[in-house]
């Protein structure tokens, strides 16, 4: 059992030290170790929501005899695509309940990390552009205020006010209001990633990458350990992670989940000067817009209409989003787009994660995030912490499997079609 | 200086001079010039300054890899930043502006950065600022993003239009230089439909740069009789200032024309999107070469030796007087001798290669140049242009054995084939070892549907570097592609080529090869994102050893060229730090597009009152011209109210409502979607389709019916009417007609493709009106025709006939609880038909009505309302519908799901009626609190309002909700509090608020 790892901490002092040395000083932000062949916990998947919930058993819990497997890079897969938004301003409660407790924790995770994931609370609005979507985010300002998260429905004025590239009296969907959250934002996601790595590696867990999972044992219906490309690996407790793929591992498992796999498709701009400072998603033409700090108008558009794997762009989104786009914002025309991408996410039936027991007893399957699992990193690693450690966490219990079963969805498209 | 010569230049015309303007300076270049060549002709080699440092930034290359020379380019409505001016055609009035700087090109005050930069490595930002939190979002990130970017953002709606075109290709050639046309030839002489695609406004590529001979003939020559050749073939199309800028899945490519960029303001569309779709494609799109690592590369007057022949053989510019070159290959040799030839004096060629090169090198040293072997550029002194030069052993760590002052340098590292083509699409790449580069592995080749591969690679993008392999290899490229196709290529004769007598090239990932510390902090890999070697190494060193990692937090091949300079000199430079092979750290993934394109050019033509075109009512215009207050609805627009002068909207709302309860109402309907399902099985298919029982429904009968998903949960709803035995007409909601069309057709197509059924969507075949209230009987007989009465017409019935002279279908059904006929006319006919009613109607105050009135009429009545009511969780039962839920059925969509445990809970919400104590209304989307918090700490609820609404008939507010055990609690009191504090008081009372016995719509 190897000792906790010191860590040295990140400051400007500490970069102003080490350029005097040429910035020879600096230690690996993660160790790479070897797997060990036993350990409490093994949590599959080194994104945001694996490394996350690995931080959270040791922060909260003190389970840190806990491996991480990676079958390619960390932080490679969704963590890394995203187009960043964080927000909570959803409308069922179970939903609001655990974007909020990850959008409060991505308040402080810089300091918490020592490691500046650059959140951003620059607000986000959703635009109303019927009167179908007033209605409904009206009800979203209800139930957020009931819920504890800060919105509030704003006029167009106060929307031109906020985003002055907007155009208002655009000739087909005019702006007539927006659900503004002022404390939702961004964060630079792949530091969300390597600031939960760095800090679970700092407690001496093991973070094991390039190493794929080949298969999962389990006997008498209890899990055993894991078979992976490193060797046999035993655990008590196991955690499936693993957005994209979630369905392949649980096929490991010997069970099944109620989820597609499609690939996302987003955008970037090159960079230009700051001219936007708020998250806008416009969801009657369908797209969504923000700022980088290094300039790049990033853009998310929608699913492809197929089942993949292929972590690839295709053209017939993008149309679709860059043309929505365009209408909202006509600067953006005479902008160029940089690259394009997809990420393959999970989407169960009614849109909303599991977070969840299995069929096997001590298996934990955390998935289905669809397109919106970025904002609830720090979130869906609590709560999953919070079940692999003591078997239940109020913020999971409405995201279980058996939700499937008798019928109690959490659908969150009711309001107004929205994205999340 | 920079300047241009006396003589040459095949691409510029020396009688056509142009004037163009950089940083509010007029400048003059030459037809053919770009606006780096005319820049350069002009002494302006600094052009913009970099991202991160703001260092000075000249030009340092010829082409698409470009990352120094952004400029902001135009005006107002047709301003553009970003604008690489190495690919940008010189055209009379051209403005230009450089980027990122404050206040001046010369004096940037950001530049305190570049003096910064040992304080700000690769991720310092991760590192810093984590203190205060709060001075995160206002101190630290607004400095940073001021620092960052590049361009300004633009201000104005864009005056150009775009267009897409939609092509079919068997073959389709990326790239026009001398392997593309090549390969095109081969292919299109077999006789396949052959599109060729060239992103320059020139043919050949860089071979007449090069030089050389085919078949005895100067390769110019070859090149233009290629070109010739092809265009006098009817199944070859050519089309130049056309990118192939994506490959995707089965062979679907985007190419993306520039049409007017070289000549604004022309009419027609200024870039063109081509949609292609290629059996097969090749990929001829030429080789990159690589910059050399050594301190100071990054100062204006550094060049691509190629860039800095292109310069002197293209446009007769020299970017230098005193050149010096460095290389570790020999096609530096022939930049060299160009600029020696062109009058240029070349102090040094410092070549890396202990043993020098082969031919070329003979005869630059006959030219009396002097070769240096083994030898590399210590370090490049010179602020906002090169100055000295200090030389020093490739192999040591960077002693200078010796100082040279000049003015520009020349620089090759290699050449590195373009595969971002080959590889958008799942294409792999091999690594060469010889040549040090990646290019695309044939095995591994991108495949089709068929698992077949749909590219095949030409020329040097293959790796080939002399034009005696290029031919050939282009021709087989070419025949390979055809057969794959499907055609029968025809074998070529060989042409006679220079053989190609080059000396092998040695890898130099860092000059000099042991340099210190100092100097790799110095040495940069993106000029753009101010990447150096040692943040590369910083990198490795803290553990982001995946390439995907080192890439992310440096910032390496992010900038706006996305790495074609920068991506294999870091690849290498991880791999050194790592010590692993290169082909083991593996690149990065390319994406598209491989150069940035427009978003106007993905918007296409659909944009302003075309982005979604407005679906209109044959009566649109009349609504339009009456005061319409428009409301969006799926695709159409809809009067929300119809405001006359002197009325708010809610007046006018008020008047509407009113008017249908006392008079008559005219409503256009014709937005309601209307499917017809016809066969033997349509009965059996509605049966399965709704809740209800449909096919026991006798012709001329309607009956409202219920549509629940797969899920149980409400979808939509609507009256169906039985025409004849076979043939049902099925109405739907406005926003659902293409959805539940789409509905119906996929259950058809994938679940009873064996029934016989079809179905048609013919919503915009009829007009339909509603005409509505007490006195619309007495309207519609004015006008004569069929007999609309009680007995010959009755409630929820249905007759063919004639209204005036307008052959109409009358349906007796009410979504007001007035007296109501909704009136279908051929689409055709609806205008006329709305001018007859509103003229018979003049004397009974026939008025039309809004969206919103036809609300608040269904609200008093309790009906509901798909999208209010329901919002995808609810479930008929839980509306009180149970009557419209067939107990007889075996099946219907949805009743499996309704059965579950949480469908069957009591304690799920029901609809109840709302009514305000105090008359006011409840805000849209308010719930009804109960006591104490849930686990998670927010506030109970015990219900909702679905619709809410001021009634003009009751004079009250009232509402719909769902609420627990609602139907129970009749009487009760309950709060609902709005967002700005105030507690609105309900009483639950029954849903129906007006006319409970239904007396008046069955009159």
């Amino acid at each position: 059992m190897p000792g906790v790892h010191q860590m040295k901490r990140y400051s400007a002092f500490a970069v102003a030290r080490e350029a005097l040395r040429f910035h020879t000083g600096w230690e690996r932000a993660w160790r790479s170790p070897e797997p060990r062949r036993r350990y409490d916990v093994v949590i599959v998947g080194a994104g945001g929501h694996g490394l996350a919930t690995a931080y959270y058993l040791g922060k909260n819990f003190g389970i840190t005899n806990v491996a991480v497997i990676e079958k390619g890079w960390l932080g490679g897969g969704n963590t890394g695509r995203n187009t960043t938004i964080i927000r909570s301003n959803y409308l069922q409660d179970p939903s609001a309940a655990i974007y909020e407790k990850a959008r409060g924790l991505y308040e402080t995770l810089s300091q918490d990390l020592n490691y500046n994931v650059m959140f951003s609370p620059r607000g986000v609005m959703m635009l109303a552009q019927t009167q179908h979507e007033i209605r409904g985010y009206q009800r979203t300002a209800h139930a957020n205020a009931l819920q504890g998260v800060e919105t509030r429905f704003i006029t167009p004025a106060e929307v031109k006010e906020l985003c002055p590239i907007i155009e208002l009296d655009g000739p087909r969907y005019p702006v007539l209001g927006a659900l503004w959250q002022p404390r939702g934002g961004t964060a630079r996601h792949d530091a969300v990633a390597w600031g939960y790595a760095r800090a679970c590696s700092a407690m001496g867990m093991d973070i094991i990458q390039k190493c794929e999972v080949t298969g999962i044992r389990s006997e008498n219906g209890k899990v055993r350990g894991v078979d992976t490309t490193k060797g046999p690996i035993d655990c008590a407790k196991l955690g499936i992670v693993v957005a994209g793929h979630s369905g392949v591992l649980a096929e490991q498992a010997g069970f099944r989940l109620p989820i597609e796999s499609l690939a996302l498709q987003a955008l970037v701009s090159e960079p230009i000067k700051p001219c936007m400072d708020v998250v806008v998603m416009a969801n009657t033409v369908h797209g969504y817009m923000s700022q980088s700090d290094k300039g790049e108008m990033v853009i998310g558009g929608g699913t492809d209409g197929f089942n993949n794997y292929t972590q690839r762009g295709s053209f017939h989104h993008i149309e679709e989003t860059v043309r929505a786009l365009i209408e909202t914002f006509p600067m953006i025309s005479r902008l160029k787009m940089l690259r394009q991408w997809g990420g393959i996410v999970d989407m169960t039936g009614d849109r909303s994660p599991i977070l969840s027991k299995t069929p096997i007893e001590g298996c934990f399957v955390n998935c289905g995030w669809g397109t919106g699992g970025f904002k609830a990193i720090p979130g869906s690693g609590w709560a999953m912490a919070e079940l692999m450690a003591q078997g239940r966490s109020p913020l999971a219990e409405e995201f279980s499997l058996d939700r499937f079963r008798v019928g109690k969805f959490i659908d969150e498209s009711v309001a107004a079609g929205v994205a999340h | 200086m920079s300047q241009r010569l006396p003589k040459g230049g095949r691409l510029i015309d020396r009688s056509t001079e142009m004037s163009f303007t950089f940083n509010g300076q007029t400048l003059h270049g030459y037809a053919g010039d770009t606006l780096a060549s005319a820049l350069l002709a002009n002494d302006r080699m600094m052009v913009g300054r970099s991202f991160k440092y703001h260092r000075p930034r000249g030009v340092v290359a010829s082409g698409a890899e470009e990352p120094n020379a952004l400029i902001n380019m135009g005006q107002g409505s047709r301003f553009e930043p970003n604008q690489r001016a190495t690919t940008t055609e010189l055209f009379s009035g051209l403005t230009a502006r450089s980027q990122n700087h404050w206040p001046s090109l010369d004096f940037d005050v950001g530049a305190v950065n570049a003096h910064l930069s040992r304080f700000l490595p690769a991720g310092f930002y991760y590192k810093m600022f984590i203190h205060p939190r709060s001075f995160w979002k206002h101190v630290y990130e607004p400095f940073i993003r001021q620092s960052a970017g590049l361009g300004q953002a633009p201000t104005e709606r864009d005056a150009d239009t775009y267009e897409h075109f939609y092509a079919f290709a068997d073959v389709l050639v990326i790239g026009g230089g001398i392997a593309g046309l090549e390969a095109a030839r081969a292919a299109g002489a077999s006789g396949a439909k052959v599109l060729v695609l060239e992103q320059t406004a020139h043919w050949g590529g860089r071979a007449p740069v090069d030089g050389g001979h085919v078949g005895g003939r100067p390769v110019e020559d070859y090149i233009d009789s290629l070109v010739a050749e092809l265009q006098a073939m009817e199944n070859v199309t050519l089309r130049s200032r056309c990118m192939g800028a994506g490959v995707y899945d089965h062979g679907y490519v985007l190419g993306y024309e520039r049409l007017n960029d070289h000549r604004p303001g022309q009419d027609g569309p200024r870039h063109r999107l081509w949609r292609i779709r290629a059996k097969q494609i090749v990929t001829a799109t030429g080789a990159i070469e690589r910059p050399l690592s050594f301190a100071g590369n990054d100062v204006p007057g550094v060049m691509l030796a190629s860039a800095m022949r292109d310069y002197v053989v293209n446009w007769g510019v020299t970017p230098g007087q005193r050149v010096v070159v460095a290389t570790n290959n020999d096609d530096a040799y022939r930049t060299a001798i160009a600029l020696k030839k062109a009058g240029v004096d070349v102090l040094r060629i410092l070549d890396a290669r202990e043993t020098g090169g082969g031919a070329l090198m003979n005869t630059a040293r006959d030219m009396g140049i002097r070769i240096d072997c083994g030898r590399g550029i210590g370090k490049v002194t010179g602020g906002k242009r090169v100055k000295k030069v200090q030389i020093c052993a490739q192999a040591g760590a960077g002693g200078a054995l010796e100082e040279i002052a000049c003015d520009a340098v020349a620089m090759s590292g290699g050449w590195s084939p373009v595969v971002h083509l080959w590889s958008h699409c799942g294409g792999k790449l091999l690594w060469d070892g010889d040549q040090a580069h990646f290019r695309p592995d044939p095995s591994r080749a991108p495949t089709g549907a068929d698992g077949k591969p749909f590219v095949t690679v030409a020329g040097s993008a293959n790796g080939h570097l002399g034009l005696d392999a290029i031919l050939p290899d282009a021709g087989e490229a070419g025949r390979v592609a055809a057969q794959a196709a499907g055609f029968k290529p025809k074998r070529a004769a060989a042409v006679a080529v220079d053989p190609t007598t080059e000396a092998p090239m040695e890898p130099v990932w860092m000059m000099p090869a042991q340099a210190r510390p100092a100097l790799r902090a110095k040495a940069w890999l993106d000029y753009q994102n101010d990447v150096k070697v040692s943040d590369v190494r910083l990198a490795a060193q803290e553990g982001y050893e995946s390439v995907e990692h080192t890439k992310r937090y440096t910032t390496l091949g992010m900038a706006t060229d996305q790495g074609k300079l920068s991506n294999i000199n870091g690849l290498a430079t991880l791999a050194d730090a790592l010590g692993e092979a290169i082909p083991n750290v593996g690149t990065t993934t390319f994406r598209p597009p491989y150069t940035p394109i427009s978003m106007g050019s993905i918007g296409g033509e659909a944009r302003g009152a075309v982005f979604q075109p407005v679906r209109e009512t044959p009566m649109y215009g009349w609504h339009d011209s009456h005061g319409a207050d428009w409301e969006p609805v799926g695709q159409w627009r809809r009067p929300y109210a119809y405001v006359r002068p002197g009325e708010t909207t809610h007046d006018a709302v008020m008047r509407e409502v009113r008017n249908v309860r006392e008079g008559v109402g005219m409503l256009d309907a014709s937005t309601l979607g209307k499917i017809v399902v016809k066969g033997p099985d349509a009965g059996r298919f509605l049966d399965m389709l709704y809740t209800n029982m449909m096919s026991t429904l006798k012709p001329g009968k309607c009956r409202y019916g219920l549509m629940c998903s797969e899920n149980g949960f409400l979808i939509d709803d609507g009256v169906v009417a039985r025409i004849d035995e076979d043939t049902f007409l099925c109405h739907t909601t406005t926003g659902g007609a293409d959805r539940i069309h789409a509905h119906m057709e996929e259950w058809l197509q994938t679940e009873w493709w064996d029934w016989q059924v079809y179905t048609a969507n013919m919503t915009e075949q009829y007009a339909q009106i509603a005409v509505v209230g007490p006195k619309a009987r007495v309207l519609l007989e004015k006008l004569g025709g069929m007999d609309l009465s009680k007995e010959s017409l009755a409630f929820m019935e249905w007759r063919d006939g004639k209204i005036g002279s307008f052959d109409a279908r009358v349906y007796r059904i009410s979504f007001s609880g007035e007296l109501s006929y909704e009136i279908a006319v051929p689409a055709s006919q609806g205008q006329a038909f709305w001018d007859a009613l509103m003229q018979a109607g003049a004397d009974l105050g026939v008025m039309p009505y809004g969206t919103e009135a036809l609300h608040i009429l269904r609200a008093e009545k309790g009906f509901i309302m798909i999208g209010d009511e329901t919002d995808g969780t609810v479930i008929p039962q839980d509306l009180g519908l149970n009557w419209a839920i067939s107990k007889k059925k075996t099946d219907y969509l949805g009743k499996r799901a309704q059965s579950r445990d949480h469908m069957t809970d009591p304690t799920r919400w029901k609809l109840v009626g709302l009514e305000t104590v105090d008359g006011s209304v409840i805000p849209d989307g308010a719930y009804a609190v109960a006591e104490g918090t849930n686990a998670n700490g927010q506030r109970n609820t015990q219900g909702r309002v679905t619709s809410t609404y001021h009634s003009p008939t009751l004079g009250k507010g009232i509402a719909m909700g769902l609420v627990l055990n609602g139907p129970d609690r009749m009487g009760e009191v309950i709060d609902f509090p709005g967002t700005d504090g105030t507690v609105y008081k309900a009483k639950i009372v029954d849903p129906v608020f007006y006319d409970k016995d239904g007396e008046k719509q069955n009159v």
